[in-house]
């Protein structure tokens, strides 16, 4: 009892000289939002509307290997939803060849439990939550990120 | 009652004619009260009035807002339609519900309209009060356009696109290799294109094999 309240009066100490000593901001000054020096309230601007251009044709190589294949054309008129996957209609095995489609991975055909489906498993149905249309986007942050290196 | 005789209403008949018989008759004379130059006047003015008005309810229900005055297209195809290529493009050319759903020549215009009133009667009985009423039908109303579509080789769609003012240079790479081959194919627009401005129901692609296992 007597050390907790010695915790607190220590911490109520040092509390009160930061904010003495220390200007407000201090800490956070090193920290710039994605969004610029917009307030919260505020409606950000809008981006321009070319960042929506897709990359149509040709695929672009993954930048690492567990990364979702890009898809080299434009999603925004396939209806996915819980009646109906317009991706499948051409990426579905039975009619990859025939639509001169990329074939969806054999790991979408088993379900959690690892059962071997007929069609693709309901937790993979809504493509676009792994898969992007490939666009231009340049990185929102500097890096100096590299795939680990698997050939030796 | 059953054994009366028949010949004894046949002789009523003979010495004073049914109404429809009369009526025959005075169809078939000659005009006494009124002149030939009168019942032309008359008869022409009648006719053009008749065909005016005929075609004016034609035209009357032949467009969107007529199409939208129902809630059941207001509330469910029309709201999907809306965004749509078909609605809003960079060009601003729209194809609302009759071009697609209405032919253009009369003869298929017309049986199309008195193909209608199975519609109306469906209106009015209130078979579709809810989305969940729509979904339930949807399958089947989708198969009907799919397999009317199918059997007229797309006749609505190709009243603006057709395969020999296509350019399939200017079509994107996986677009064209289609285009060109589904000729050949015996393909029509609905094979592919279905869903284009109305959202797809659940148990398509069955419905779609068996369409064109139906079609073989």
């Amino acid at each position: 009892m007597k050390s907790h309240l010695k915790l607190i009066a220590a911490a109520a100490g040092m509390a009160l000289v930061s904010a003495a000593v220390l200007p407000a901001g201090a800490f956070t000054a090193d920290l710039q939002s994605l969004r610029g020096a917009v307030e919260i309230p505020a409606t950000d601007q809008a981006p321009s509307i070319d960042i929506f251009k897709y990359q149509e044709g040709g695929s672009w190589s993954r930048n690492f290997r567990q990364q979702p294949p890009l898809i080299p054309h434009k999603v925004e008129k396939y209806q996915v939803d819980r009646n109906v996957n317009q991706c499948v209609s051409c990426h579905d095995w039975s009619n990859a060849k025939r639509m001169r489609a990329p074939q969806i991975s054999e790991t979408h055909y088993l379900d959690r439990d690892g059962n071997r489906l007929d069609s693709i498993a309901g937790t993979r149905w809504f493509c676009t939550q792994c898969h992007v249309p490939q666009t231009d986007a340049k990185p929102l942050v500097e890096n100096e990120f590299a795939p680990a290196p698997t050939l030796r | 009652m059953t054994t009366e005789p028949r010949d004894t209403a046949g002789g009523d008949a003979a010495r004073r004619p049914g109404p429809l018989a009369r009526l025959w008759g005075v169809l078939w004379s000659p005009s006494v009260r009124w002149s030939l130059g009168t019942l032309l006047i008359v008869g022409a003015t009648g006719g053009v009035l008749f065909w005016g008005g005929f075609n004016w309810a034609m035209e009357a229900t032949n467009n969107e807002q007529f199409c939208v005055s129902c809630h059941e297209m207001r509330d469910n195809v029309y709201a999907e339609y809306r965004g749509t290529v078909h609605d809003s493009n960079r060009s601003g050319v729209r194809a609302t519900c009759p071009d697609c759903h209405v032919p253009k020549d009369w003869t298929h215009k017309v049986v199309r309209k008195i193909e209608a009133s199975k519609e109306l009667y469906h209106h009015i009985l209130g078979s579709i009060q809810t989305t969940e009423d729509f979904e339930e039908q949807r399958l089947r109303l989708a198969g009907n356009v799919w397999r009317s579509m199918k059997a007229n080789d797309s006749r609505e769609c190709r009243n603006c696109h057709n395969f020999q003012s296509m350019d399939v240079a200017l079509q994107s790479e996986r677009a064209r290799p289609l285009h060109l081959a589904a000729p050949e194919n015996g393909q029509t627009c609905i094979d592919c294109h279905k869903g284009i401005a109305h959202h797809l129901p659940a148990g398509t692609p069955a419905a779609t094999r068996a369409l064109e296992q139906a079609a073989r």
